[in-house]
Protein backbone atom coordinates (compact mmCIF):
# COMPACT_ATOMS: atom_id res chain seq x y z
CA UNK A 1 0.00 0.00 0.00
CA UNK A 2 1.86 3.47 -0.96
CA UNK A 3 1.61 5.94 1.55
CA UNK A 4 0.18 8.74 -0.89
CA UNK A 5 -2.89 6.21 -1.05
CA UNK A 6 -3.09 6.07 2.77
CA UNK A 7 -3.07 9.66 3.32
CA UNK A 8 -5.57 10.48 0.83
CA UNK A 9 -7.74 7.86 3.10
CA UNK A 10 -7.38 9.48 6.03
CA UNK A 11 -7.92 12.64 4.84
CA UNK A 12 -11.01 11.71 2.80
CA UNK A 13 -12.57 9.85 5.87
CA UNK A 14 -11.95 13.33 7.96
CA UNK A 15 -13.95 15.29 5.57
CA UNK A 16 -16.55 12.78 5.63
CA UNK A 17 -16.76 12.74 9.37
CA UNK A 18 -16.87 16.71 9.09
CA UNK A 19 -19.55 16.56 7.09
CA UNK A 20 -21.55 13.65 8.92
CA UNK A 21 -20.76 16.25 12.05
CA UNK A 22 -22.63 19.20 10.68
CA UNK A 23 -25.57 17.24 9.59
CA UNK A 24 -25.83 15.66 12.68
CA UNK A 25 -25.05 18.47 14.80
CA UNK A 26 -24.55 17.18 17.99
CA UNK A 27 -22.48 16.60 20.84
CA UNK A 28 -22.54 13.14 20.62
CA UNK A 29 -20.18 13.18 17.22
CA UNK A 30 -17.81 16.35 17.72
CA UNK A 31 -16.12 17.33 14.58
CA UNK A 32 -12.64 15.64 13.68
CA UNK A 33 -10.42 18.82 14.51
CA UNK A 34 -11.63 18.76 18.00
CA UNK A 35 -11.22 15.55 18.37
CA UNK A 36 -7.53 15.80 17.10
CA UNK A 37 -7.02 18.52 19.80
CA UNK A 38 -8.32 16.76 22.41
CA UNK A 39 -6.54 13.38 21.47
CA UNK A 40 -3.15 15.54 21.49
CA UNK A 41 -3.97 16.98 25.03
CA UNK A 42 -5.02 13.39 26.36
CA UNK A 43 -1.78 12.12 25.35
CA UNK A 44 -0.31 13.23 28.37
CA UNK A 45 -3.57 13.03 30.62
CA UNK A 46 -3.44 8.87 30.49
CA UNK A 47 -3.48 7.84 26.79
CA UNK A 48 -1.01 6.86 26.66
CA UNK A 49 -0.52 4.73 29.23
CA UNK A 50 -3.92 3.25 28.01
CA UNK A 51 -2.42 2.53 24.69
CA UNK A 52 0.68 0.98 25.93
CA UNK A 53 -1.59 -1.78 28.14
CA UNK A 54 -3.77 -2.67 25.36
CA UNK A 55 -0.75 -3.20 23.28
CA UNK A 56 0.79 -5.35 25.88
CA UNK A 57 -2.36 -7.37 25.55
CA UNK A 58 -2.60 -7.84 22.19
CA UNK A 59 0.82 -8.47 20.95
CA UNK A 60 1.37 -11.38 24.17
CA UNK A 61 -1.69 -12.67 22.85
CA UNK A 62 -0.69 -12.53 19.35
CA UNK A 63 2.78 -13.43 20.10
CA UNK A 64 1.43 -16.63 22.47
CA UNK A 65 -0.85 -17.86 19.70
CA UNK A 66 1.81 -17.77 17.13
CA UNK A 67 4.18 -19.63 19.47
CA UNK A 68 1.80 -22.40 19.97
CA UNK A 69 -0.53 -22.72 16.67
CA UNK A 70 2.46 -22.93 14.04
CA UNK A 71 4.25 -25.29 15.31
CA UNK A 72 0.90 -27.67 16.21
CA UNK A 73 -0.61 -26.72 12.82
CA UNK A 74 3.09 -27.69 11.42
CA UNK A 75 2.93 -31.09 12.78
CA UNK A 76 -0.70 -31.30 12.24
CA UNK A 77 0.09 -30.60 8.36
CA UNK A 78 3.04 -32.40 8.13
CA UNK A 79 1.56 -35.77 9.07
CA UNK A 80 -1.26 -37.43 8.14
CA UNK A 81 -1.73 -39.58 11.53
CA UNK A 82 -2.05 -36.35 13.52
CA UNK A 83 -4.56 -34.76 10.55
CA UNK A 84 -6.80 -37.66 10.98
CA UNK A 85 -6.45 -36.89 14.82
CA UNK A 86 -6.86 -33.24 15.30
CA UNK A 87 -8.48 -32.21 12.12
CA UNK A 88 -12.36 -33.25 13.10
CA UNK A 89 -11.43 -31.65 16.55
CA UNK A 90 -10.58 -28.26 14.82
CA UNK A 91 -13.54 -28.65 12.75
CA UNK A 92 -15.95 -28.62 15.35
CA UNK A 93 -13.83 -25.88 17.30
CA UNK A 94 -13.12 -23.60 14.90
CA UNK A 95 -16.69 -22.36 13.96
CA UNK A 96 -17.44 -21.34 17.35
CA UNK A 97 -17.30 -17.87 18.59
CA UNK A 98 -14.75 -17.84 20.81
CA UNK A 99 -16.19 -13.97 22.34
CA UNK A 100 -18.72 -16.00 23.69
CA UNK A 101 -16.07 -17.38 26.14
CA UNK A 102 -15.77 -13.95 27.93
CA UNK A 103 -17.50 -14.48 31.22
CA UNK A 104 -16.11 -18.51 30.89
CA UNK A 105 -12.68 -17.25 30.87
CA UNK A 106 -12.99 -14.62 33.27
CA UNK A 107 -14.45 -17.07 35.58
CA UNK A 108 -11.99 -19.27 35.29
CA UNK A 109 -8.89 -16.98 34.81
CA UNK A 110 -9.81 -13.70 37.39
CA UNK A 111 -10.13 -10.55 36.17
CA UNK A 112 -6.28 -9.92 35.52
CA UNK A 113 -4.68 -9.44 32.17
CA UNK A 114 -4.31 -13.28 31.70
CA UNK A 115 -7.83 -14.07 31.23
CA UNK A 116 -7.61 -10.93 28.41
CA UNK A 117 -4.43 -12.60 27.15
CA UNK A 118 -6.26 -16.20 27.06
CA UNK A 119 -9.00 -14.73 25.17
CA UNK A 120 -7.09 -12.87 22.05
CA UNK A 121 -5.20 -16.51 22.11
CA UNK A 122 -7.95 -18.38 21.96
CA UNK A 123 -9.51 -16.37 18.54
CA UNK A 124 -6.10 -16.10 16.73
CA UNK A 125 -4.73 -19.59 17.68
CA UNK A 126 -7.59 -21.24 15.91
CA UNK A 127 -7.18 -19.16 13.15
CA UNK A 128 -3.58 -19.97 12.64
CA UNK A 129 -3.56 -23.55 13.49
CA UNK A 130 -5.89 -24.08 10.12
CA UNK A 131 -3.97 -21.95 7.89
CA UNK A 132 -0.68 -23.19 8.90
CA UNK A 133 -2.04 -26.69 8.49
CA UNK A 134 -3.50 -26.27 5.47
CA UNK A 135 -0.33 -24.35 4.01
CA UNK A 136 2.02 -27.58 5.24
CA UNK A 137 -0.67 -29.96 3.87
CA UNK A 138 -0.67 -28.40 0.59
CA UNK A 139 2.78 -28.88 -0.11
CA UNK A 140 3.88 -30.40 -3.55
CA UNK A 141 4.98 -34.14 -2.71
CA UNK A 142 7.86 -33.30 -5.29
CA UNK A 143 9.36 -30.70 -3.09
CA UNK A 144 9.50 -33.09 -0.17
CA UNK A 145 11.11 -35.39 -2.05
CA UNK A 146 13.64 -34.17 -3.50
CA UNK A 147 14.75 -32.72 0.05
CA UNK A 148 14.12 -36.21 1.26
CA UNK A 149 17.17 -37.36 -1.32
CA UNK A 150 19.34 -34.92 -0.28
CA UNK A 151 19.31 -36.60 3.18
CA UNK A 152 17.13 -34.63 5.10
CA UNK A 153 14.77 -36.22 7.59
CA UNK A 154 11.55 -35.44 9.22
CA UNK A 155 13.42 -32.93 11.85
CA UNK A 156 15.38 -31.42 8.70
CA UNK A 157 11.87 -31.10 6.58
CA UNK A 158 10.72 -28.78 9.35
CA UNK A 159 13.61 -27.13 9.35
CA UNK A 160 14.27 -26.46 5.79
CA UNK A 161 10.43 -26.79 4.14
CA UNK A 162 7.62 -26.66 6.77
CA UNK A 163 8.90 -23.54 8.67
CA UNK A 164 9.52 -21.08 5.74
CA UNK A 165 6.19 -22.35 3.95
CA UNK A 166 4.65 -21.77 6.79
CA UNK A 167 5.34 -18.18 7.46
CA UNK A 168 2.90 -16.42 4.70
CA UNK A 169 0.62 -17.98 6.05
CA UNK A 170 1.14 -17.32 9.53
CA UNK A 171 1.50 -13.87 8.99
CA UNK A 172 -1.73 -14.02 6.97
CA UNK A 173 -3.82 -15.19 9.59
CA UNK A 174 -2.28 -12.35 11.70
CA UNK A 175 -3.34 -10.32 9.11
CA UNK A 176 -6.85 -11.48 8.83
CA UNK A 177 -6.88 -11.95 12.35
CA UNK A 178 -5.96 -8.33 14.00
CA UNK A 179 -9.42 -6.55 13.46
CA UNK A 180 -11.09 -9.69 15.22
CA UNK A 181 -8.16 -9.22 17.86
CA UNK A 182 -8.34 -5.44 18.44
CA UNK A 183 -12.09 -6.23 18.90
CA UNK A 184 -12.13 -8.91 21.63
CA UNK A 185 -9.55 -6.56 23.17
CA UNK A 186 -12.12 -4.03 23.34
CA UNK A 187 -14.38 -6.34 24.52
CA UNK A 188 -12.35 -7.80 27.57
CA UNK A 189 -10.80 -4.20 28.65
CA UNK A 190 -14.86 -3.45 29.35
CA UNK A 191 -14.54 -5.99 32.21
CA UNK A 192 -12.58 -5.01 35.65
CA UNK A 193 -10.01 -2.94 34.82
CA UNK A 194 -8.96 0.85 34.67
CA UNK A 195 -6.46 0.67 31.80
CA UNK A 196 -6.68 0.25 28.51
CA UNK A 197 -8.62 1.61 25.29
CA UNK A 198 -11.61 -0.35 26.02
CA UNK A 199 -11.83 1.09 29.58
CA UNK A 200 -10.96 4.99 28.54
CA UNK A 201 -13.42 4.52 25.54
CA UNK A 202 -16.21 3.14 27.60
CA UNK A 203 -15.30 5.62 30.85
CA UNK A 204 -15.03 8.62 29.04
CA UNK A 205 -18.31 8.13 27.00
CA UNK A 206 -21.00 5.98 29.22
CA UNK A 207 -19.52 7.75 32.47
CA UNK A 208 -18.25 11.05 32.12
CA UNK A 209 -20.03 11.87 28.84
CA UNK A 210 -16.67 13.39 27.40
CA UNK A 211 -17.57 12.64 24.24
CA UNK A 212 -14.27 14.04 22.08
CA UNK A 213 -12.08 12.40 24.80
CA UNK A 214 -14.15 9.07 24.02
CA UNK A 215 -13.19 9.62 20.23
CA UNK A 216 -9.63 10.43 21.11
CA UNK A 217 -9.53 6.61 22.26
CA UNK A 218 -11.66 5.25 19.38
CA UNK A 219 -8.86 6.99 16.68
CA UNK A 220 -5.86 5.64 19.61
CA UNK A 221 -7.57 1.95 19.04
CA UNK A 222 -7.19 2.33 15.46
CA UNK A 223 -3.79 4.06 15.42
CA UNK A 224 -3.45 0.46 17.40
CA UNK A 225 -4.80 -1.85 14.75
CA UNK A 226 -3.27 -0.10 11.68
CA UNK A 227 0.39 0.05 13.49
CA UNK A 228 0.00 -3.65 13.45
CA UNK A 229 -0.85 -3.85 10.21
CA UNK A 230 1.90 -2.09 9.08
CA UNK A 231 4.27 -4.45 11.64
CA UNK A 232 2.79 -7.46 9.59
CA UNK A 233 3.24 -5.89 6.32
CA UNK A 234 7.30 -5.00 7.37
CA UNK A 235 7.53 -8.59 9.00
CA UNK A 236 6.21 -10.11 5.65
CA UNK A 237 8.55 -7.91 3.33
CA UNK A 238 11.41 -9.14 5.57
CA UNK A 239 10.73 -12.65 6.12
CA UNK A 240 9.04 -13.81 2.35
CA UNK A 241 11.45 -11.58 0.20
CA UNK A 242 10.81 -13.84 -2.68
CA UNK A 243 6.55 -12.41 -2.39
CA UNK A 244 8.42 -9.32 -3.19
CA UNK A 245 10.44 -9.33 -6.40
CA UNK A 246 9.39 -8.45 -9.36
CA UNK B 1 26.18 -50.42 -8.90
CA UNK B 2 22.43 -51.31 -9.11
CA UNK B 3 21.01 -54.68 -8.61
CA UNK B 4 17.82 -55.57 -8.55
CA UNK B 5 16.73 -58.91 -6.78
CA UNK B 6 13.10 -60.49 -7.85
CA UNK B 7 12.02 -57.06 -6.77
CA UNK B 8 8.13 -56.59 -6.56
CA UNK B 9 6.14 -53.82 -6.10
CA UNK B 10 2.46 -51.98 -5.91
CA UNK B 11 0.52 -49.96 -4.55
CA UNK B 12 -2.62 -50.59 -2.18
CA UNK B 13 -5.66 -51.74 -3.76
CA UNK B 14 -3.90 -51.59 -7.31
CA UNK B 15 -2.31 -54.26 -8.98
CA UNK B 16 1.33 -54.86 -8.98
CA UNK B 17 3.42 -52.95 -10.57
CA UNK B 18 6.85 -54.95 -10.46
CA UNK B 19 6.79 -58.35 -9.93
CA UNK B 20 9.85 -60.57 -10.04
CA UNK B 21 11.61 -57.90 -11.61
CA UNK B 22 15.88 -58.14 -11.84
CA UNK B 23 18.09 -55.61 -13.10
CA UNK B 24 21.35 -54.75 -13.09
CA UNK B 25 23.20 -51.54 -14.04
CA UNK B 26 27.01 -51.38 -13.82
CA UNK B 27 29.07 -48.61 -12.44
CA UNK B 28 29.60 -45.37 -15.42
CA UNK B 29 26.54 -46.62 -17.36
CA UNK B 30 23.74 -44.39 -18.61
CA UNK B 31 20.39 -45.71 -18.62
CA UNK B 32 17.17 -44.49 -20.05
CA UNK B 33 13.83 -46.12 -18.52
CA UNK B 34 11.20 -45.61 -20.80
CA UNK B 35 7.62 -46.46 -20.89
CA UNK B 36 4.13 -45.14 -21.50
CA UNK B 37 2.60 -42.91 -18.59
CA UNK B 38 1.42 -45.40 -15.42
CA UNK B 39 3.88 -48.25 -16.61
CA UNK B 40 5.98 -47.69 -12.97
CA UNK B 41 9.54 -45.66 -14.53
CA UNK B 42 8.99 -43.23 -11.59
CA UNK B 43 8.13 -45.72 -9.19
CA UNK B 44 11.24 -47.48 -10.19
CA UNK B 45 13.08 -44.12 -9.87
CA UNK B 46 11.57 -43.78 -6.51
CA UNK B 47 12.87 -47.33 -5.17
CA UNK B 48 15.90 -46.31 -6.41
CA UNK B 49 16.28 -43.63 -4.43
CA UNK B 50 15.40 -44.89 -1.63
CA UNK B 51 11.71 -43.03 -1.32
CA UNK B 52 9.62 -46.16 -1.91
CA UNK B 53 10.48 -49.65 -0.79
CA UNK B 54 9.96 -53.20 -2.88
CA UNK B 55 6.80 -55.45 -1.30
CA UNK B 56 9.31 -58.43 -2.14
CA UNK B 57 12.99 -58.86 -3.12
CA UNK B 58 16.16 -56.55 -2.55
CA UNK B 59 17.60 -53.48 -4.33
CA UNK B 60 21.44 -53.10 -3.43
CA UNK B 61 23.33 -50.16 -4.58
CA UNK B 62 27.16 -50.69 -4.54
CA UNK B 63 26.88 -54.06 -2.67
CA UNK B 64 24.53 -52.36 0.30
CA UNK B 65 20.85 -53.34 0.23
CA UNK B 66 18.98 -50.06 0.38
CA UNK B 67 17.13 -49.08 3.22
CA UNK B 68 16.99 -45.69 3.11
CA UNK B 69 17.52 -42.51 0.76
CA UNK B 70 21.66 -42.88 -0.01
CA UNK B 71 23.65 -39.83 0.55
CA UNK B 72 25.55 -40.61 -2.80
CA UNK B 73 22.32 -40.69 -5.05
CA UNK B 74 20.52 -37.62 -6.41
CA UNK B 75 17.87 -37.38 -7.44
CA UNK B 76 16.16 -34.84 -10.18
CA UNK B 77 12.86 -34.36 -10.60
CA UNK B 78 10.89 -32.98 -13.63
CA UNK B 79 9.64 -29.81 -11.45
CA UNK B 80 12.82 -29.37 -10.34
CA UNK B 81 12.26 -29.43 -6.14
CA UNK B 82 13.90 -26.21 -5.69
CA UNK B 83 12.87 -24.05 -2.47
CA UNK B 84 10.87 -20.84 -4.11
CA UNK B 85 12.10 -19.15 -0.87
CA UNK B 86 15.66 -19.35 -1.67
CA UNK B 87 17.32 -18.13 -4.08
CA UNK B 88 19.39 -19.74 -6.71
CA UNK B 89 22.60 -19.75 -4.48
CA UNK B 90 20.87 -20.86 -1.30
CA UNK B 91 18.94 -23.47 -3.08
CA UNK B 92 22.53 -24.55 -5.11
CA UNK B 93 23.63 -25.16 -1.06
CA UNK B 94 20.67 -26.76 0.11
CA UNK B 95 22.03 -30.52 0.23
CA UNK B 96 25.09 -29.24 2.28
CA UNK B 97 23.19 -27.14 4.64
CA UNK B 98 20.98 -30.52 5.08
CA UNK B 99 24.18 -32.34 5.97
CA UNK B 100 25.42 -29.31 8.17
CA UNK B 101 21.93 -29.56 10.19
CA UNK B 102 22.45 -33.08 11.50
CA UNK B 103 26.60 -33.66 11.43
CA UNK B 104 28.48 -36.65 10.85
CA UNK B 105 25.91 -38.66 12.03
CA UNK B 106 26.61 -41.41 9.79
CA UNK B 107 23.21 -41.58 9.06
CA UNK B 108 21.98 -38.83 7.30
CA UNK B 109 25.56 -37.26 6.57
CA UNK B 110 28.19 -39.96 5.59
CA UNK B 111 31.29 -40.24 7.87
CA UNK B 112 34.34 -37.79 7.01
CA UNK B 113 32.15 -36.17 4.87
CA UNK B 114 34.28 -33.32 2.44
CA UNK B 115 32.46 -32.28 -0.32
CA UNK B 116 34.90 -32.48 -3.27
CA UNK B 117 33.96 -28.77 -4.99
CA UNK B 118 32.10 -25.97 -2.99
CA UNK B 119 28.61 -25.17 -4.29
CA UNK B 120 29.98 -21.78 -5.67
CA UNK B 121 32.20 -24.11 -8.29
CA UNK B 122 28.92 -25.24 -9.46
CA UNK B 123 26.96 -22.12 -9.69
CA UNK B 124 29.92 -21.18 -11.84
CA UNK B 125 30.38 -24.14 -14.15
CA UNK B 126 26.34 -24.26 -14.85
CA UNK B 127 26.30 -20.44 -15.81
CA UNK B 128 24.22 -19.37 -13.45
CA UNK B 129 26.33 -16.78 -12.15
CA UNK B 130 24.39 -13.91 -13.14
CA UNK B 131 21.35 -15.24 -10.97
CA UNK B 132 22.33 -16.79 -7.87
CA UNK B 133 20.75 -14.17 -5.84
CA UNK B 134 17.30 -14.62 -7.95
CA UNK B 135 14.10 -16.38 -6.95
CA UNK B 136 12.99 -19.80 -8.41
CA UNK B 137 10.33 -18.05 -9.77
CA UNK B 138 12.38 -15.36 -11.49
CA UNK B 139 14.88 -17.27 -13.70
CA UNK B 140 13.95 -19.59 -16.87
CA UNK B 141 13.21 -23.08 -16.55
CA UNK B 142 16.26 -24.37 -18.06
CA UNK B 143 18.10 -22.03 -15.23
CA UNK B 144 16.19 -24.19 -12.74
CA UNK B 145 16.94 -27.27 -14.09
CA UNK B 146 20.56 -26.07 -13.64
CA UNK B 147 20.06 -25.13 -10.66
CA UNK B 148 18.69 -28.56 -9.44
CA UNK B 149 21.78 -30.18 -11.34
CA UNK B 150 24.20 -28.03 -9.29
CA UNK B 151 22.48 -28.61 -5.96
CA UNK B 152 23.09 -32.40 -6.65
CA UNK B 153 26.15 -32.47 -7.61
CA UNK B 154 27.75 -30.18 -4.98
CA UNK B 155 27.12 -33.36 -2.76
CA UNK B 156 29.18 -35.73 -4.68
CA UNK B 157 27.21 -38.47 -5.85
CA UNK B 158 28.12 -41.09 -8.00
CA UNK B 159 24.97 -42.20 -8.95
CA UNK B 160 22.75 -39.75 -10.31
CA UNK B 161 18.89 -40.52 -10.90
CA UNK B 162 16.28 -38.08 -12.93
CA UNK B 163 12.89 -38.28 -13.64
CA UNK B 164 12.05 -36.56 -16.94
CA UNK B 165 14.07 -33.44 -15.91
CA UNK B 166 13.64 -31.80 -19.55
CA UNK B 167 10.30 -32.44 -20.88
CA UNK B 168 8.73 -28.82 -19.80
CA UNK B 169 11.95 -27.27 -21.56
CA UNK B 170 11.93 -25.99 -25.30
CA UNK B 171 13.57 -27.99 -27.49
CA UNK B 172 17.17 -26.05 -27.56
CA UNK B 173 16.85 -26.31 -23.67
CA UNK B 174 16.29 -29.46 -23.82
CA UNK B 175 18.83 -30.43 -26.10
CA UNK B 176 21.75 -28.07 -24.21
CA UNK B 177 21.01 -29.95 -21.02
CA UNK B 178 21.35 -33.15 -22.66
CA UNK B 179 24.87 -32.65 -23.71
CA UNK B 180 25.33 -31.15 -20.50
CA UNK B 181 24.13 -33.88 -18.20
CA UNK B 182 26.27 -36.47 -20.70
CA UNK B 183 29.06 -34.25 -19.94
CA UNK B 184 29.12 -33.99 -16.34
CA UNK B 185 28.37 -37.84 -16.12
CA UNK B 186 31.33 -38.60 -17.88
CA UNK B 187 33.45 -35.62 -16.34
CA UNK B 188 32.33 -37.21 -12.67
CA UNK B 189 32.54 -40.42 -13.64
CA UNK B 190 28.80 -40.43 -12.66
CA UNK B 191 26.46 -43.57 -13.17
CA UNK B 192 22.81 -41.95 -14.69
CA UNK B 193 19.95 -43.17 -14.84
CA UNK B 194 17.03 -41.28 -17.04
CA UNK B 195 13.32 -41.73 -16.90
CA UNK B 196 11.41 -40.37 -19.89
CA UNK B 197 8.94 -40.64 -22.30
CA UNK B 198 10.08 -39.58 -25.13
CA UNK B 199 11.95 -42.17 -27.53
CA UNK B 200 14.24 -39.50 -28.69
CA UNK B 201 15.53 -38.32 -25.24
CA UNK B 202 16.02 -42.11 -24.35
CA UNK B 203 18.29 -42.71 -27.21
CA UNK B 204 20.34 -39.21 -26.84
CA UNK B 205 20.89 -40.29 -23.45
CA UNK B 206 20.94 -43.38 -22.41
CA UNK B 207 23.61 -46.32 -23.93
CA UNK B 208 21.20 -49.06 -22.68
CA UNK B 209 17.15 -48.46 -22.49
CA UNK B 210 15.04 -50.46 -20.51
CA UNK B 211 11.65 -50.24 -22.11
CA UNK B 212 8.93 -50.80 -19.35
CA UNK B 213 5.60 -52.32 -20.21
CA UNK B 214 3.89 -55.82 -19.48
CA UNK B 215 7.46 -57.88 -20.06
CA UNK B 216 10.42 -55.13 -19.23
CA UNK B 217 12.66 -55.44 -22.13
CA UNK B 218 16.41 -54.38 -22.84
CA UNK B 219 17.69 -52.17 -25.67
CA UNK B 220 21.43 -51.20 -26.61
CA UNK B 221 22.26 -47.90 -27.75
CA UNK B 222 25.12 -48.04 -30.66
CA UNK B 223 28.23 -48.15 -28.93
CA UNK B 224 29.70 -44.93 -28.31
CA UNK B 225 26.99 -42.61 -30.01
CA UNK B 226 24.73 -41.57 -27.40
CA UNK B 227 24.81 -38.01 -26.87
CA UNK B 228 27.21 -37.66 -29.80
CA UNK B 229 27.29 -34.78 -32.18
CA UNK B 230 25.53 -35.89 -35.54
CA UNK B 231 23.92 -38.70 -33.62
CA UNK B 232 20.56 -37.71 -34.36
CA UNK B 233 20.72 -38.05 -38.43
CA UNK B 234 22.77 -41.59 -38.24
CA UNK B 235 20.80 -44.77 -39.19
CA UNK B 236 21.16 -46.30 -36.24
CA UNK B 237 19.24 -43.48 -34.02
CA UNK B 238 16.82 -43.73 -36.82
CA UNK B 239 16.31 -47.63 -36.86
CA UNK B 240 16.38 -47.54 -32.76
CA UNK B 241 13.51 -45.20 -32.83
CA UNK B 242 11.41 -47.04 -34.98
CA UNK B 243 12.14 -50.53 -33.04
CA UNK B 244 11.40 -48.63 -29.68
CA UNK B 245 8.30 -47.02 -31.54
CA UNK B 246 6.95 -49.87 -32.99
CA UNK B 247 7.39 -51.84 -29.34
CA UNK B 248 5.78 -49.36 -27.36
CA UNK B 249 2.76 -49.10 -30.23
CA UNK B 250 2.53 -53.43 -30.12
CA UNK B 251 1.74 -52.96 -26.29
CA UNK B 252 -1.01 -50.40 -26.37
Amino acid sequence: MSKRGIVFSIVGLAVAWQIVAMLVNRDILPAPWDVFVVFVDELDNGLVTHFFYSLWRVTAGMALSVLAAAPAGLLIGGSKRLDRIFSPIIYVLYPIPKVVFVPVVLLFLGIGDVAKITLIFLILFFQIVVLVRDQAAGLPPQLIQSLQSLGAGRRALFRFVYLPASLPAILTALRQSIGTAVAVLYITELFATKYGLGYYIYYNGSTLFNYPAMYAGVIAMSLLGLGMYYAVDWAERRLCKWKFVS
Amino acid sequence: MINLHSLSFGYPHTAPIFQNFNWKVERGETWAILGSSGCGKTTLLYLLAGLRFPTAGVIEIDGEPLKRPRPRTGLILQDYGLLPWATVRENAGLGLQVRDFYGEDGKHTPKNFQPEKDPEYWITKLGLGEVAEKFPAHISGGQRQRTAIARTLALSPDLLLMDEPFSSLDAITREDLQHLTLSLCKEQALTLVIVTHAIEEAIALGSKILLLDSSPRIFENPKGRAGETGHRNSREYRELCDLLWKEMRNEK
